[in-house]
């Protein structure tokens, strides 16, 4: 019988004002092999941890169960209290009666009855426990990010600028994202590209960084510290180390009807493009769906221009494979679809979005920075912007979060339009202002305040285009009256979304995403740029809507998390591996198909667990069917005995 | 049917091409033959409506013995020969499968004939050999129900008592048990090496000595260690000698898994993935799709 000690905490008075922890300490008391329980208000002190190494030497225990917080939270503390009392670590058991008990129950009764049947069902697992030991595992020296906009990029700088080779995967032809799109930046006006292009020189020049633009994440295997990750790098049909950057080759092309994917479709490009003029690296592609030499074999007229010989129409897609100690993602942000929203008509030319308008100020822009109304050509008398389209909107079709960058970026809209064209009115309907950040609602009352930006407070319930001009039916609430608000053109705060392509990516790293398919971090507010899966981590709007200043600022953030486990040789690996016992074994090959990790071979009858791949997630245990699998820390019979625990 | 079957297989068993015939022999009545090996003659095999016996699963017997095994399976046998191959219990390489037509199986009582067909064949849909060398006689068979669904108006049934009623109906029914394991035996999917019931890393195998807990759980059990991979071949209904509905559990998780996984036939195919080992990112990882599913 094992000799175990129940230690319950405090927590102040998180645990202790609903949960009687004096009443848990005795029950544990009478729970068979209990030789020693007792109670303290912060057991994660230096103190509370000293006592529990005191109590392991004056009772002589095997087993300790301390019920306290979450596990995540603080398991790691104790396991390294116990081992400095000479246990193994792993024969320490949390009971969860904070976040399980305290925090979710209102009566103290409720909270003190299920408080000692889960350290009941502790102990109950305590006496199945035995001693762990984890392995050691290599780390490879070698970061990918995937996604080369700015939080990809400022990620990849600070991780190559300490010392360690980083991969960019780009699945566009150019590195730079969203904020190469972007005319100026909120609440300096400094113009984006000015800010973001030597950035972006840096990374393609950096020795320790390699550029895959065009490509795309393959396949996933391995764990951190050890992913083989394959990408594939789409044919370009343009060979990248011939290719000067001239340019003859899109002047030449015949087709000119694509539709330009960095003008967001404003404008129309050549089948053989670059998508900007900054684009880095500086080679074009040629869009097959587009090309007439590759749909029907004539035309290569770019390949006759091209005089370094770069064209290349049989190239194919490359698959490269490396392996990796971390992986990033910052994948970004897509404006949402307006299908939806038909009562905003973003059919009509006069009605655009945030990134779009955005691309008709940028003086790189279409129309050479010159505000004009895309259906008639003529300067509008006036703009109206509209804010929350598909944000904070509680209806399937939205989207119930904030996208946290429109208001400031409408201020800036507004105050651009003003500044250059003093005699257009400018009108924004918003539901509230939200400015929180450096400078930004100094910048938000600047617009209204000297730049005579008019705010109205309400929504627009319909925009009917009348050819000549637009009509808003909308409310305002302030004056308390509806109106019908004649406009030239309308700009729509559409709210954000993770790019699509995040979810495969997210499946193939195992890492986790929320219900808006933002990626999840480890913890919200202590481990906010890691996944809570190791080795991943995240960088930018993947992880929650943020604007340029705070994505630079958790780019530095996750490449210091990079870092710190980069600069480590080994890992210590997880003991809690699956195990099969051969004896019961049918060789069914179940498991083998569950497991994410590719970590069950079969072999002539029976499974084999490759303990160094093998993540513990119990996939193959559940599936079993003759119980023959097991799950060391987490075996079978101990969760069957901290159920039993628990009914009994 | 019977004599081309018998000439088939003492040709084979003949010339070597394979060692060992499985089939049905005559038992000590006309209406009870019983599932055999033959190795030199085959004068005793007999084929008609009483072979009820799903020889699929007396292939695992053989599996580690030397030589081909030509064996005889009925439509619905071959999906649970497939199970098995897909399971990896028997070798395709190691079977000649001559597929035999089926004109449903007779039912039994002490020894005489009642003119009822099994349940089974009452409702069944599985009139094509799923895996097969060659056929014999396969157009006898014929296509009982067109409705699929017939099989599931007995579970329709019991989905509609309340939870006491049909509480009251499965204790009724357990009680019955006398845990002869036939129908374990019998079942081909059922086939662990140590049934979690007869094996000490557990503790059911205590519990079940000394409380009611067997005759509840020994069946749900059985039945939940089956589900995705129960082709419904009935063998632990018929075998049960206390005439408990076994097929009914495993008939309700196949009605589940076709409605919140999609229609799945166990043994139909062996690449297939099962319902419940199976994951595919775009129908399983959504949450909202899962909580629809309920």
């Amino acid at each position: 019988m094992k000799r175990i000690g129940v230690f319950v905490c405090h927590c102040g008075t998180n645990i202790a004002a609903t949960v009687d922890v004096v009443k848990v300490v005795e029950a544990a008391k009478l729970e068979p092999g209990v030789v020693h329980a007792a109670e303290y208000p912060y057991l994660c002190s230096e103190a509370g941890q000293n006592m529990i190494i005191k109590a392991v030497d004056e009772f002589g225990l095997t087993g300790v169960v301390v019920s306290a917080c979450s596990p995540r939270m603080h398991e790691t503390t104790f396991r390294k209290a116990a081992a400095k009392a000479g246990l193994n670590p792993f024969m320490v058991e949390i009971s969860n009666i904070r976040e399980q008990c305290s925090w979710i129950h209102k009566d103290s009764k409720d909270g003190t009855e299920k408080s000692i049947i889960l350290t009941r069902a502790a102990i109950a697992k305590v006496h199945l426990n035995e001693p762990l030991h984890p392995g050691e595992s290599k780390v490879t020296k070698r970061a990918l990010v995937i996604g080369g906009g700015i939080a990809g990029i400022q990620t990849a700088l600070d991780i190559a600028e300490a010392g360690f080779p980083v991969d960019i995967v780009e699945s566009t032809p150019s590195i730079g994202g969203k904020m190469a799109q972007l005319d100026k930046t909120f609440p300096t006006l400094d113009c984006s590209a000015c800010i973001l292009t030597p950035k972006m020189v840096d990374a393609a020049a950096h020795e320790n960084i390699t550029l895959h633009t065009y490509s795309e994440i393959e396949k996933v295997e391995g764990f951190v510290g050890d992913f083989t990750i394959t990408i594939r790098k789409k044919a370009r049909y343009v060979d990248m180390k011939n290719c000067t950057g001239c340019g003859l080759c899109y002047e030449k092309c015949p087709v000119k009807k694509a539709p330009s994917e960095f003008e967001q479709g404003l404008i129309k490009r050549t089948a053989i493009y670059t998508p900007f003029a900054q684009a880095v690296p500086n080679v074009p592609v040629i869009d097959k769906t587009q090309c007439i030499k590759l749909k029907t074999g004539k035309c290569g007229l770019c390949e006759k221009v091209c005089t370094p010989k770069a064209i290349v129409f049989d190239q194919q897609d490359e698959l490269i494979t490396e392996k990796y100690g971390a992986v990033i993602i910052a994948t970004g942000y897509d404006q949402i679809s307006l299908e939806k929203f038909g009562e905003y008509s973003y059919n009509s030319p006069d009605v655009i979005t945030g990134l779009e308008f955005e691309r008709l100020t940028n003086a790189a822009g279409p129309t050479g920075g010159d505000l004009i109304r895309l259906s008639d050509k003529k300067k509008p008398r006036s703009v109206t912007f509209i804010q929350c389209i598909g944000s904070r909107d509680t209806s399937k079709r939205g989207k119930p979060y904030c996208s946290k960058i429109c208001c400031m970026y409408t201020a800036k809209h507004a105050m651009l339009i003003r500044d250059k064209y003093p005699q257009i009115e400018v009108n924004v309907f918003y539901i509230d202002v939200r400015t929180p950040g450096k400078n930004f609602d100094e910048f938000y009352r600047r617009s209204a305040e000297e730049y005579g930006v008019n705010y109205i407070k309400g929504q627009v319930g319909k925009i009917i285009d009348q050819g000549e001009f637009l009509t808003l039916q909308s409310v305002d609430m302030l004056g308390g009256k509806r109106m019908d608000l004649q406009t030239d053109l309308v700009v729509l705060a559409t709210a954000i979304e993770p790019v699509k392509s995040v979810r495969i990516i997210a499946s193939m790293l195992t890492a986790s995403i929320d219900t808006n398919n933002f990626m999840t971090e480890a913890h919200p507010k202590l481990k906010p740029v890691e996944s809570p899966t190791a080795g991943v981590f995240l960088s930018g709007v993947c992880q929650g809507p943020k604007d340029i200043p705070e994505t630079v600022a958790q780019a530095g953030a996750t490449a210091a998390k990079v870092i710190g486990l980069l600069v480590k040789d080994k890992l210590m690996t997880n003991p809690c591996t699956a195990e099969s016992n051969e004896k019961f074994c049918n060789g069914c090959s179940a498991c083998t198909k569950v497991c994410p990790y590719g970590a069950i071979a079969y072999d002539d009858g029976i499974v084999h667990v490759n303990k160094a791949l093998c993540q513990g997630c119990g996939a193959c245990a559940v599936t079993c069917p003759s119980g023959a699998m097991d799950l060391q820390g987490f075996s079978n019979r101990q969760l069957m005995a901290e159920v039993d625990a628990i009914c009994r | 049917m019977q004599e081309l079957m018998k000439a088939k297989a003492q040709e084979m068993l003949s010339n070597g091409s394979v060692t060992r015939v499985l089939a049905w022999k005559k038992g000590d009545f006309e209406t009870n033959p019983e599932p055999a090996f033959f190795t030199k003659h085959v004068d005793d095999m007999v084929y008609n409506q009483y072979c009820a016996t799903n020889l699929s699963n007396f292939m695992v017997g053989v599996e580690k013995e030397e030589g081909k095994t030509l064996v005889f399976l009925k439509p619905c046998d071959t999906f649970s020969f497939n199970q098995l191959l897909k399971e990896n219990r028997i070798s395709r390489d190691k079977a000649y499968i001559i597929g035999v037509g089926c004109e449903g199986v007779k039912v039994i009582d002490e020894m005489q004939e009642t003119g009822a067909l099994l349940e089974k064949c009452n409702v069944c849909t599985k009139i094509k050999h799923m895996v097969y060398d060659e056929l014999i006689g396969e157009d006898v068979t014929r296509r009982v129900t067109d409705d699929p669904l017939t099989r599931f108006k007995d579970i329709e049934a019991i989905e509609k008592m309340d939870a006491g009623e049909r509480f009251a109906f499965w204790q009724g029914e357990f009680s019955k048990c006398i845990r002869c394991n036939a129908c374990r035996n019998a079942c081909p999917p059922c086939g662990c090496k140590k049934c979690v019931f007869d094996n000490d890393n557990y503790d059911t195998a205590q519990k079940a000595n000394v409380t009611t807990f067997e005759e509840q759980m020994f069946h749900i059990i059985r039945a939940y260690h089956v589900a995705g991979r129960c082709t419904d071949c009935g063998e632990c209904t018929r075998v049960c000698p206390q005439d408990i509905p076994l097929h009914l559990l495993n008939r309700k998780f196949i009605k589940d898994i076709n409605a919140l996984y999609g229609e799945f036939q166990a043994g139909a195919d062996i690449e297939t993935l099962g319902p419940l080992t199976d994951f595919n990112i775009d129908q399983d990882a959504e949450p909202s799709i899962v909580y629809d599913r309920g």
